[in-house]
């Protein structure tokens, strides 16, 4: 017996079926029966029910891309701010490799990264890295934060969501999965980005969103609403994801220029080891690639919260397993 | 049972009227707002999240701490601002009614903090706060087994009666404050303060209890209309 | 504790330094402002205020005390300030803090300066009893610029006190609560805090731009557009240019401010 349709909205306690039903993420079992740790939305699939949380604090765990800012800098290690509970620490050896530098000259209090959770310890310390492609220090743009559990939202389903708002703002986004977000573009085009990224975290339980941001984006931009146009077309373009790569890629290039005439052979370790990796990768990663590797992880891992479902046409809010 | 009219007109088993509304403040994760005849408490919840004050946090899973305080201007007599003997032992036994509906497992060495404000006061603001408290929890996205909710049941003139008034916890004989967990009944805040006898004390828990399933629903409601679209 | 991120701090200096700012408003435009009076029945004076995501709860209660020696026959004023840890993820509940304090000094002296209470008013009986103002501000909800919305918010409760009639009747004091008179006041004072932001000053900061500034400036103006109460904080220096520009702007805007009471 079950007490829920999928995408219901419920409250934590709530009961949602019996005995037959297996208890997924944000829920539990009690007395025979399935019940709602959170307030959210009901995901069913075939015997299993989970919840989806409406607000949620992040919980780092390994292989997540997050937006980190540096807080301190120690003797050997960045602590770093993940927008959670728990903090995360860049090792120096993570960035140097076996050099001793001085670790402020490289990231100080107050910058911003792009890094990935290369580990997690008993009591959910994070240890962060930026081996990989686009990962490191931001420059210029804006920080928008976002309940981590909206961020599959944001991208929407094959990054539909994301790639309408960066082709319709000209501004290059990067989405942590601890629910930051990097925007660079144009001042005002940044601002209105801003906007529209929290009408999408305010309204991202509602279904018909990407429509109705799509006319908010057109209205603000074109001062119009759009011409009739089906979702596929959005879906089709291949727009690149992180294509702030090229901004890094050049500014690393001259700082590493500069560097090298300023003081030369001082320079080096991971960020001229990434500049090359950059300039090698002339290919430049798209979307579907990224979406390909997190779809791989999503399999790899049963209780992964965060994956890509492609199976509606109403965009409505799914972000269940496969 | 008697068809005895109290001072305010209401049934011996009839609720003052009340309003909540969830998710009420920016900054905090989580808010909620109640108002229960003349009172008027505020509720904000931070976390789970990192606490500086270690030797309160365990290593295997969250603790919640709650701060009940009332505002100066919230009885008839100014309040001096700050913690007093009362409002502590409420902070305490309000973290304690609200533990066991947690979940925190997910998040050790962390910290929820409820803070409860006491806007304006008018009797039943300990459990006017637990009831507030959970729906910020929720609001928060704070995993938890149930909504926790509390009601009072007193004695006055001899009879027991639901949701006692300023005025008729002044004048009773008891008030028996709890709280439960309504789904499954079990009891997580326990106080009586007066004279019962166990007749009258079992009374005063079954009338408390059908206060507190009352109140339960209007939680629900609030949540329910904060999210639920259009 | 709570670190600005750099990039931040460069995205909006570089707004304002083009006369623009987050949420679209002009250099020297207040959020939008709601005041509501007599929101706390017990108090016999109250408001909450709000100015954009900023929330203040003021409520005033009276007490009969003893003058103060060198004031024999004028009431007094005690303003008190709790920056309630709900308000802000960095308030840590426990005693005032500094800026608790500073707040509430600064919010009092715009009230006390400018004379617009009459404690004159306030005297039962000379040298020995007047009536005490409590004035208890409970900010609730830190979305940045506490001053402007904590004077408005003490400004609106006062002008909605309503104070029993005290006499004296055979060396007593009797008390009826049944007959009130309004509290007498007769003037209006609203302040106007900017911060300093790149070269510009910033009227009604919100809390990232609170943040990222080097300096602050309230400045607390009469109805009739006369000065009554300044403060400079943060830890850099204005210039003479900055607080003269300043003021200007808080005399014309303050008379915007006033309409709302």
């Amino acid at each position: 017996m079950i007490y829920v349709e999928d995408k219901n909205l419920v409250i934590p306690g709530q009961i949602l079926a019996d005995d037959e039903y297996y208890p997924g993420r944000g829920t539990f079992k009690e007395d025979g029966k399935v019940c709602s740790s959170l307030m959210g939305l009901v995901s069913l699939r075939n015997k299993k029910i989970r919840v989806i949380p409406l607000k949620s604090k992040y919980v780092p765990k390994k292989g997540d891309v997050v937006i980190g800012k540096i807080n301190d800098v120690r003797f050997s290690m960045w602590d770093v701010n993940i927008n959670s509970p728990y903090s995360g620490i860049l090792p120096a050896f993570e960035v140097f490799g076996r050099d001793k530098k001085e670790l402020n000259k490289v990231y100080d209090v107050g910058d911003v990264l792009f890094l990935r959770v290369i580990d997690v310890d008993e009591v959910k310390k994070a240890k962060l890295g930026l081996k990989g492609r686009g990962l490191g220090k931001f420059k210029g743009g804006i920080i928008v934060d976002i309940s981590p559990t909206k961020v599959p939202r944001l991208i929407g389903k094959k990054g539909s969501m994301i790639n309408m708002i960066k082709n319709k703002t000209n501004c290059k986004i990067v989405v942590g999965q601890n629910g930051l977000v990097w925007v660079k573009g144009d001042d005002d085009m940044e601002q209105l980005t801003r906007e529209i990224i929290h009408t999408i975290e305010v309204e991202a339980h509602t279904s018909g969103l990407t429509n109705k941001i799509k006319n908010k984006l057109c209205l603000a931009i074109d001062g119009e609403l759009p011409v009739e146009e089906t979702d596929e077309e959005f879906v089709l373009e291949k727009p690149k994801l992180q294509n702030f790569k090229e901004e890094l890629e050049q500014e690393e290039r001259e700082k590493a220029e500069a560097e090298v005439q300023d003081d030369a052979g001082e320079d080096g370790g991971s960020e001229e080891v990434e500049a090359e990796e950059n300039n090698d990768a002339e290919d430049k990663p798209n979307f579907y690639d990224v979406i390909k590797e997190l779809k791989k992880k999503s399999q790899n891992k049963k209780d992964k919260n965060i994956s890509y479902s492609d199976n509606s046409n109403n965009n409505s809010f799914i972000l269940n397993n496969r | 049972m008697s068809e005895m009219i109290r001072e305010d007109g209401r049934k011996f088993n009839e609720l003052r009227p009340i309003k909540i509304e969830a998710g009420v403040l920016e900054r905090a994760d989580g808010s909620a707002y109640l108002e229960v005849g003349g009172n008027k408490i505020l509720v904000a919840v931070y976390g789970p999240r990192e606490s500086y004050i270690r030797r309160l946090l365990e290593p295997n899973t969250g603790v919640i701490r709650c701060r009940y305080n009332m505002a100066p201007f919230s009885v008839d007599d100014r309040k001096r601002p700050g913690p007093d003997r009362r409002s502590s032992e409420i902070s305490k036994i309000t973290a304690d009614a609200l533990r066991p509906a947690l979940m925190l497992e997910n998040y050790p060495r962390s910290m929820v903090d409820v803070y409860i404000e006491v806007i304006e006061a008018e009797g039943g603001t300990r459990c006017a706060g637990i009831t507030a408290a959970s729906v910020a929890l929720v609001d928060a996205g704070v995993p938890m087994k149930d909504i926790v909710v509390g009601c009072a049941a007193g004695k006055v003139n001899d009879e027991v009666v639901l949701d006692l008034s300023e005025v008729e916890d002044k004048e009773g004989q008891a008030d028996v404050p709890i709280a439960i967990m309504p789904r499954t009944g079990e009891i997580t805040l326990l106080q009586s303060d007066g004279d019962l006898t166990e007749e009258e004390f079992q009374k005063a828990i079954d009338l408390a209890m059908e206060g507190c399933m009352q109140v339960s629903e209007l939680q629900k409601e609030a949540l329910m209309k904060k999210y639920s679209t259009e | 504790m709570d670190i600005v991120p750099e990039i931040t701090r460069e995205s909006i200096t570089s707004l304002i330094t083009n006369d623009k700012r987050e949420d679209g408003r002009a250099l020297d435009e207040h959020r939008d402002i709601s005041i509501e009076t007599d929101v706390i029945s017990k108090a016999e004076g109250s408001a909450r205020v709000k100015l954009g995501g900023t929330q203040v709860i003021v409520g005033i209660k009276p007490q009969l005390g003893s003058p103060f020696p060198d004031t024999p026959d004028l009431g007094v004023l005690m303003t008190n300030c709790e920056m309630l840890p709900m308000a802000d993820p960095t308030f840590e509940p426990g005693p005032p803090s500094d800026d608790s304090i500073e707040l509430a000094r600064v919010v009092d002296r715009g009230i006390r300066e400018s004379e617009l209470v009459e404690l004159d008013k306030l005297c039962v009986e000379e040298g020995k009893h007047v009536w005490m103002l409590f004035i208890d501000l409970h900010i609730i909800d830190n979305c940045g610029n506490l001053f402007d919305a904590a004077e408005l918010a003490v400004m609106a409760a006062l002008k909605s006190t309503k104070l029993p009639t005290a006499t004296i009747v055979d060396d007593e004091v009797v008390i009826d609560e049944e007959n009130t008179f309004d509290l007498p006041i007769n003037n209006e004072v609203a302040m106007c805090t900017f911060v300093k932001i790149g070269d510009k000053m910033v009227l009604d900061p919100n809390l990232s731009e609170e943040r990222v500034a080097s300096a602050r400036l309230n400045v607390g103006v009469t109805r009739e557009g006369r000065i009554c109460a300044m403060q400079k904080g943060g830890q850099q220096p204005l210039t003479k240019d900055d607080i003269f520009a300043a003021v200007n702007t808080a005399i014309s805007k303050t008379k915007e401010l006033v309409e709302y009471l």
